[in-house]
């Protein structure tokens, strides 16, 4: 069996745990700061830390591949736009423990030798970007940020940017044009930001998990890390459970831990009810249904089953869910969403949005269902970037594992689901 | 209309000291709009202008910025703006009713405020908070777990000028001008107040705990 393991979230429930009283005294950052920064982005890689922001990518190589020596200014920007539907995880952790992250901010940029970093957070959580003002200024005044970090000659400013109101500025190259102060539409790559990233110059850009993962591999030693996980997914991570289950919230554990496992711990799902379908890891991970209760939540585990382990984003919808319903809204978000820059993904939304409205409505055939997977067939591959992707996941899933449930709208000539049975009050 | 010599004193000195934060001015831009929204309550013309003029950008350029983001108003806001969560995961366990009721209540619909000019509505995506689903924000302050009696209540609170307080947030809920100004990178002094985490936020920490579950030493 595995068991939960609260590292990040472990201080949460203190009432001053966004303080740097209620965190501790920065001893990981201290001692970092003493070591050669290479050992650093040696000892990242040796963990296996993956990133957590949905893609998986190795943290320690993407350090890696920032130059040395180039002469150019690095930068440090922490991807906290977090916009995924489903993924809870983020913010609820710069509420309670931004100092997590700053600490994790201070290694990250001497291992890769930048002197200026950025926390893009999205604007719509107003008390996180205050809390995340309030633990940079207290940093600053333990001189934490700013010159000469712990006598070790080491400088670096950081700044607090708050976004806007756009999904698209998560996607890495936009969430840079944004930064820049243009509309945030994703930039061609290659070069890719290591080479050419915030104004041109060498940037890595991590999800907040990620780097508030990094004190603790200091801390307690990549082997540690390593310790914990499968095979090529190692670690832990904040799994976030929401929808019908008993009892949703942020669950930390290791990688490769079942939904099934989550579930006892969380109660199983709502009372008299029973799992129809699932996100592994946000709306752009393509669903699981009762099939996949077993399957390890690692990245390799979740892809051979078909989807994508994404942001441990779980979203539990019981049998009371029409998945045209939900098929549709998500869809309705990415047509929203699109940036516009592309046409297969800023028509295929619009089109996929048209047709589903109709299917919902009972208005359809099965030819229909050919319509919406062509439509997606169009978007897939051939998008700009990966939000197009994302937006084709809830298509070909829900007509893979729920044709019959379309098929029922075309008979009756309209949704066979009655809402009010979902809602939080009224199943009783 | 243009802003009065003390109002554009006054935005100029915010406005450099936000400028001096990044290595290159424009970056600026998105604070800068917030902060033109916290004098004005949404991104006026003025506000546009303003902004061009303090980066040496055209304003066409500034509005083909602001445009592109949800969060700048193209007309007033309410003092305060409700959101509600409408993405799929909200929406099926209570929001779209919450939406249907709500708009009903108050006679107004997404984009628009009451005669009045104290709440304005709008339907928002997923908010990173769906485990505290059907979500609600006012000012972008969490208002977690609501029902449509609470939402009709919290817009009827906020009509009449009583005191209400998010979830997840201060012990005073700030006009939708005041949260534009910390949006802007000038926070106010609340950020001690309210709980670390709640509810679901600690619900795997207690279950942890209550079995003497760790993390390996
Ligand atoms: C449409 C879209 C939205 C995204 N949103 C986020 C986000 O909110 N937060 C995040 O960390 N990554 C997001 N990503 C992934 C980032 O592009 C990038 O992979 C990630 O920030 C890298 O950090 P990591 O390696 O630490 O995971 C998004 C990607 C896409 C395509
Ligand atoms: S795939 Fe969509 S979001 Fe991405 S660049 Fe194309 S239009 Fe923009
Ligand atoms: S779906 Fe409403 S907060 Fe995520």
């Amino acid at each position: 069996m595995t068991t939960l393991t609260p590292i990040l979230t472990k201080n949460w429930d203190l009432p001053n745990s966004f303080t740097l009283e209620g965190y501790g005294d920065y001893s990981a950052a201290k001692r970092a700061l003493g070591m050669d920064p290479d050992a650093i982005i040696q000892a990242v890689k040796d963990s296996g830390l993956r990133g957590r922001g949905g893609a998986g990518f190795p943290t320690g190589m993407k350090w890696g591949f920032i130059p040395q020596n180039d002469g150019k200014p690095h930068y440090l920007v922490v991807n906290a736009d977090e916009s995924e539907p489903g993924t809870c995880k983020d913010i609820p952790l710069m509420m309670a423990n931004p100092h997590a992250l700053v600490e994790g901010i201070i290694i990250t940029a001497y291992a890769i030798r930048a002197n200026h970093a950025f926390i893009y957070v999205r604007g719509e959580v107003l008390h996180v970007v205050r809390r995340l003002h309030a633990a940079v200024r207290e940093a600053y005044e333990k001189g934490y940020l700013g010159t000469g970090i712990f006598d070790s000659g080491f400088d670096l400013e950081l700044v607090v940017h708050s976004g806007a109101g756009a999904y698209i500025c998560g996607e890495e190259t936009a969430l840079l044009d944004s930064l820049e102060g243009y509309r945030g539409q994703p930039r061609l790559k290659p070069p890719f930001p290591a080479v050419a990233g915030l104004y041109a110059a060498p940037t890595v850009i991590n999800n907040v998990e990620s780097i508030a993962s990094v004190p603790s591999i200091l801390a307690n030693g990549a082997d540690w890390f390593a310790g914990m996980g499968t095979e090529k997914s190692k670690g832990f991570g904040i799994f976030s459970l929401s929808g019908h289950v008993t009892r949703p919230g942020q669950y930390e554990a290791p990688l490769g831990i079942t939904l099934r496992e989550l579930l006892d711990m969380a109660g199983g799902i709502r009372e008299g009810h029973r799992l129809k379908f699932w996100t592994p890891g946000g709306s752009s991970t393509p669903i699981f249904t009762d099939e996949h209760l077993d399957v390890p939540l690692d990245f390799e585990s979740v892809g051979a089953k078909g989807s994508m382990l994404g942001t441990r984003a779980l979203q539990i919808f019981d049998e009371t869910v029409c998945v045209l319903r939900a098929t549709l809204r998500w869809t309705e978000f990415y047509a929203h969403e699109s940036c516009g820059k592309c046409t297969p993904c800023r028509e295929g939304t619009f089109w996929l949005k048209q047709v589903l409205k109709r299917l919902e409505a009972g208005q359809g055939g099965e030819e229909d269902l050919a319509t919406i997977t062509d439509i997606a067939d169009n978007i897939l591959g051939r998008s700009f970037c990966a939000l197009g992707d994302g937006a084709t996941s809830p298509i070909y899933s829900s007509v893979k594992y729920f044709r019959d449930e379309y098929l029922k709208h075309f008979e009756i000539g309209g949704c066979p689901f009655d809402p009010a049975l979902s809602t939080v009050w009224g199943a009783k | 209309m243009t802003y009065s010599p003390e109002v554009r004193e006054r935005l100029e000195t915010d406005a450099k000291e936000i400028i001096g934060r990044y290595p290159k001015a424009r970056s600026a831009l998105l604070p800068l709009l917030h902060l033109v929204q916290s004098e004005d309550g949404y991104v006026s013309d003025d506000g546009h202008e303003f902004c061009a003029e303090i980066l040496g950008l055209s304003k066409a350029e500034v509005v083909g910025v602001s445009t592109f983001y949800t969060m700048y108003k193209r007309k007033p806001a309410g003092e305060y703006h409700v959101g509600v969560c409408i993405n799929t995961l909200c929406a099926v366990m209570g929001g779209d009713q919450i939406w249907s009721e709500l708009t009903e209540h108050m006679g107004i619909g997404a984009d628009e405020t009451t005669p009045d000019g104290k709440v304005s509505l709008e339907r928002i995506e997923c908010n990173a908070a769906c485990d505290f689903a059907p979500v609600m924000t006012v000012n972008w302050e969490f208002f977690d777990n609501q029902t449509p009696a609470s939402a009709k209540q919290l817009v009827d609170d906020l009509r009449d000028g009583a005191n209400v307080l998010p979830t997840r947030g201060p012990k005073k809920l700030c006009s939708f001008k005041d949260a534009s100004r910390i949006l802007a990178g000038i926070p106010d002094d609340l950020a001690g107040d309210g709980p670390s985490a709640v509810g679901p936020s600690l619900e795997g920490l207690r279950i942890a705990k209550a079995n003497g579950w760790e993390a390996p030493k």
